[in-house]
């Protein structure tokens, strides 16, 4: 109920400040806002952030470079490989290794899934956020089982994975997995559609989200906001093909751009980046050759860590992850462990700004915007 | 009408049919108008019935011995105590009273191998980083226990499990470990009278394959 | 009337007889009341439960799951055990509420609701109280649930309760506007506010099939699902938004008697529906013998039941069918049936659809139906003045221009084109 003050100029309003605490149903882990409200219009929101800190950093500057693998599949939890991929190439800058084709092969492969994962349990969510009970939630995660079931075919495990290592990846896969990789990207479209047609054109779910949480392009580019925030908006900046890292310049597959940057266009442009993601995904499951999945530098480095000593320099390795720009700066001092291991988390970045996106909105809409920027707290405190 | 127009419907389309799909009368039913079935019930309704899991799926270390429990083929080179990540693994080589390492089957064993299940983190680079194929990872999860600490210590009696286990659980992996063994015994067996085998300090091999 | 249509009336009057043979004459008519209170209130927590337990399953199966089936074959004691643990659960007052207030609320929630039932027209002959105001009654009866829903927010003392309970109560209050307004059309037409009245006049031909009746039932259902708090229209209850709503405060038996009071209305909201648009207890000439065979193969064909209990479901659907098979199917056999097809629409709204945030229900309600009612009712005015079929055909077109333009008139951007989104390399 809203005591509009313009109406009534005798009446005086007070702001309300609530606390959209670190444990609140609509997911995302323990984040905190810190929202002033008039009404029902937030006038302030202050993110208060550090609730699932582990020092990840200074672990990795005590261990090998190996040794910090583990962590990483713990950073941004629903997308391990892409972690795992970008402290490799990092590795590899550093080291001047190069990795094997089939490694290469299978590290995109790898890749291009865990953006499938990750579009499909975002979307899931922030549908359940919007208040559909759970169902697109539960069909995104039943065909995310199936990828899942594929990585722990190839990996062991499916959320942890532990699997690309500086080189290519630490085993091949094993047999049959290839095929099955292949139906399920047959039968992902399929899936997809479903999806749409419960979604996109649904009348309620867009007038919750056209015109919600716009972000100008400026901001978001002053900002330095990464990922599918920054390419709904319309700027063109997919890593994957400004820095051509790996083996994607050989892919054909197109950057899908927003218009707008409300939260449809995120939430849309990521079910088109799945799409685009599946043809890369065809490519690459039809073309990828025999060979070794490791190169031998890398296979020596995965067995005995602690020989690993790369020259003194620093390098920057970065990925397309699923949420942005994910990116590990390296500096080596000469030893097995690294002098200075710092993580550049999109979700952190992305975060900033989240008071620009919700002033104004309402506080329904809060929730909206924040499972549209797609955070995961492991990313964001690291 | 623009709220309950075509696109709630459709979405509401999509939900009948799922539901129908999860009953055989409706997935006859939509057999014969002819909608392809993709969906079914995807509970594993356990413990009655468990999850297949993958060969490689990996929760807790075990070791490794050929026959005998005490034919193990861990030597205590403490490779994996110092590579494990969160630091789990606690080992102590089996030592007599002057304090020189006592050998068994020709090569020393350790007295006590502690690894601590509730801090260990499934990343298997224990197994990755170990020279002779003593450690591997085992399959079962199903290690809920009362107490935070006693009963979370898995000692050396309770990871030692024979090679066979091993080879049971996971075929195709323990034929590349054997190979590599036996490879490495022919090596070994063909170098014998100029070489034989020592108990490795623990410092990483100076280089390998 | 057959046999099976007026069975419960029937033992009903075996009763009544048996009573005046025992029983001075002056008490007769309190044993009847008796008799039809006792049963209502016996019913009304039944049908309740097993709503929940209803809900449950079909959501689950829209979702590729089970649904609960731990409890007994198939879950169907899991209501039970809810109750239980409602009951055993400790009662939380929180410090400085109005405690009189708090015990109130849930109490004056759940007895509008079960109040409703005695003017349901469950079967020929097989209504409570034949009130010749029965419409009239029912409209007033649910409105009471507002006064306990903003009680219940008051009596929390909570900034965020008081918050839910407000936008609670403006969202029931505004949809009450439309949902009387559209059942207007229906008393035109049959003159009576007797439910009893209305499900008869409907024996040729029930009042969707009509083009007032179609528009007037779909709004008069929404508005239902409106205010009784029901997704897509459950913004004040939600639990992922800030506000927990009226209900936060609450645990225990008094949560369970909101929980009862909403459910209970939902069957309600169904039931009236029905009485109103979808012809009450009337149905096609089906023999029931059709009947009896299609539970005899369900019971038999159900895998988790034992073999004795199919066996003797099997046994009495055989019996059934050898006794009663020729006549019609029972009147309150068709009306339960459409009550719980259309509470199956209730749950699969809320399986599929996220909710609408509040100003936007709002809208939907004043800007909308509101607008839609009124032009129904001009429609069933045209409809009843000429003949069919140029009644029909006017009344039609009517609702058809006027729907096109409210829609035009209110959400302009969903008439736009898609958006066009650029693939840049």
């Amino acid at each position: 109920m809203e005591l509009k003050s313009s109406a009534m100029p005798t009446i005086e309003t007070q702001t309300l400040e609530v606390n959209l605490g670190p444990q609140h149903p609509s997911t995302h882990g323990v984040f905190r806002m810190v929202a002033t409200l008039d009404g029902e219009r937030i006038v302030k929101l202050k993110p208060v952030m550090g609730y699932l800190h582990r020092n990840h950093e200074q672990i990795g500057e005590s261990i090998t470079y190996i040794g910090s693998f583990p962590f990483t599949d713990r950073l941004d939890y629903f997308c391990a490989m892409s972690n795992n991929f970008g402290l490799a190439l990092a590795i590899e800058k550093l080291g001047g290794i190069q990795a094997s084709e089939r490694g290469e092969y299978l590290r995109v492969i790898m890749a291009e899934l865990t953006r499938l994962v990750n579009h499909t349990a975002v979307t899931g969510f922030l549908l359940n956020d919007m208040g559909a009970f759970g169902t697109p939630l539960l069909y995104a995660f039943r065909e995310r089982e199936k990828i899942l079931d594929l990585f722990e075919a190839a990996s062991g495990s499916r959320m942890m994975c532990n699997y690309v290592r500086p080189g290519g990846v630490r085993e091949d896969v094993p047999e049959g997995w290839l095929e099955r990789a292949r139906e399920i990207v047959r039968n992902y479209p399929a899936f997809l559609d479903e999806f749409e047609t419960l979604l996109t054109k649904n009348e309620i779910v867009r007038q919750r989200t056209q015109q919600v949480g716009v972000l100008p392009k400026e901001l978001a580019v002053n900002a330095s906001v990464t990922g599918p925030m920054l390419r709904a908006c319309g700027v063109n900046y997919d890593i994957r093909k400004v820095d051509g890292y790996s083996i994607y310049p050989r892919f054909t597959f197109k950057v899908p751009l927003g218009s707008v940057g409300d939260v449809y266009d995120r939430y849309y442009l990521r079910i088109l980046e799945m799409r685009e993601s599946l043809k890369i995904l065809e490519q690459a499951l039809k073309e990828i050759p025999g060979g070794p999945a490791i190169s031998p530098k890398g296979m020596a480095i995965g067995k005995a860590p602690r020989t690993f000593r790369p020259p003194k320099g620093e390098a920057y390795g970065r990925v397309e992850a699923p949420k942005g720009e994910l990116g590990f700066y390296l500096v080596s001092d000469g030893s097995p462990q690294p002098y200075r291991y710092h993580i550049r988390a999109p979700s952190f970045v992305n975060l900033t700004v989240l008071e620009e996106m919700c002033l104004g909105q309402k506080v329904a809409d809060v929730i909206i915007i924040l499972g549209s920027i797609d955070i995961v707290l492991g990313e964001v405190d690291r | 009408m623009a709220i309950i127009g075509s696109g709630v419907l459709r979405g509401m389309g999509v939900t009948f049919k799922t539901f129908l799909e999860t009953y055989p009368v409706g997935r006859g039913l939509l057999r014969v108008l002819g909608i392809p079935v993709t969906n079914g019930l995807v509970t594993v309704a356990y413990p009655e019935t468990k999850q297949q899991h993958a060969e490689r799926f990996r929760y807790f270390p075990f070791l490794v011995y050929d026959g005998t429990p005490d034919n193990l083929r861990c030597v205590a080179c403490k490779i994996c105590e110092q590579e494990c990540p969160p630091q789990c693994i606690h080992i102590v080589m089996e030592k007599d009273a002057q304090g020189r390492p006592v050998k068994a089957h020709g090569r020393t064993l350790p007295k006590q191998f502690d690894i601590d299940m509730s801090i260990c983190m499934s990343c298997r680079i224990c197994v990755d980083v170990c020279p002779f194929d003593a450690i591997e990872m085992d399959n079962q999860y199903e290690y809920a226990s009362t107490d935070r600490g006693p009963s979370m210590n898995f000692t050396k009696e309770q990871l030692l499990k024979s090679a066979d286990y091993f080879r049971q659980i996971k075929p195709t992996e323990s034929s590349t470990v054997d190979q590599r063994l036996a490879a490495k015994a022919a090596k070994a067996s063909a170098a014998k009278p100029t070489e034989p085998p020592a108990a490795k300090p623990p410092s990483p091999p100076a280089s390998n394959t | 009337m057959s046999s099976l249509d007026q069975l419960f009336v029937s033992i009903k009057g075996a009763i009544l007889g048996l009573a005046q043979r025992l029983l001075p004459a002056v008490w007769l008519p309190w044993v009847s009341i008796v008799i039809t209170i006792g049963v209502i209130a016996a019913i009304a927590p039944a049908i309740m439960m097993y709503l929940t337990w209803l809900e449950r399953k079909i959501i689950a199966r829209m979702q590729n799951r089970f649904g609960p089936d731990r409890v007994g074959v198939y879950g169907l004691m899991q209501p039970l055990s809810d109750g239980l643990k409602m009951l055993i659960k400790e009662d939380i007052v929180p410090r400085g509420a109005d405690r009189l207030l708090h015990l109130i609320a849930p109490i004056l929630s759940v007895v509008p609701a079960i109040l409703l039932f005695a003017v349901l027209p469950f079967g020929r002959n097989m209504t409570a109280v034949d009130l010749n105001v029965g419409l009239l009654y029912f409209f007033a009866v649910s409105s009471v649930g507002s006064y306990a829903i903003f009680m219940g927010g008051w009596a929390s003392r909570s900034k965020f309760s008081i918050l839910g309970a407000m936008r609670s109560v403006a969202q029931i209050i505004s949809y009450e506007v439309p949902g009387v307004l559209s059942v207007v059309a229906v008393i035109m037409v049959t003159g009576t506010l007797s439910t009893v009245g209305i499900v008869e006049a409907q024996s040729n031909r029930w009042f969707v099939f009509t083009p007032w009746g179609c528009v007037g039932a779909l709004i008069f259902f929404l508005s239902g699902v409106a205010e009784v708090n029901r997704t897509p229209f459950d913004m004040p209850e939600a639990e992922s938004e800030l506000v927990g709503g009226f209900h936060t405060e609450y645990s225990g038996m008094k949560f369970a008697l909101w929980y009862m009071a909403e459910f209970l209305e939902s069957f309600a909201i169904s039931a009236f529906t029905v009485t109103f648009f979808f012809g009450g207890w009337y149905g096609p000439a089906v023999p029931f013998w059709i009947v009896a065979v299609l539970f005899a193969a369900l019971i038999a064909t159900a895998r988790r039941l034992p073999i004795p209990v199919k066996g003797l479901g099997v046994v009495a659907m055989v019996g059934a069918g050898l006794c009663w098979g020729t006549q019609p199917i029972p009147s309150w056999a068709w009306f339960f049936a459409k009550t719980y097809a259309l509470i199956f629409v209730l749950v699969w709204f809320r399986g599929t659809l996220p909710r609408l945030r509040a100003d936007q229900l709002m809208g939907l309600a004043w800007k909308f139906f509101l607008p839609l009612a009124l032009v129904n009712i001009v429609a069933t005015g045209v409809w009843v003045s000429w003949p069919f079929p140029i009644g029909t055909a006017l009344s039609a077109l009517i609702l058809i221009v006027s729907s096109w333009l409210l829609v035009r008139a209110n959400h302009p951007e969903a008439a736009r084109p898609l958006r066009t989104y650029v693939f840049a390399d």
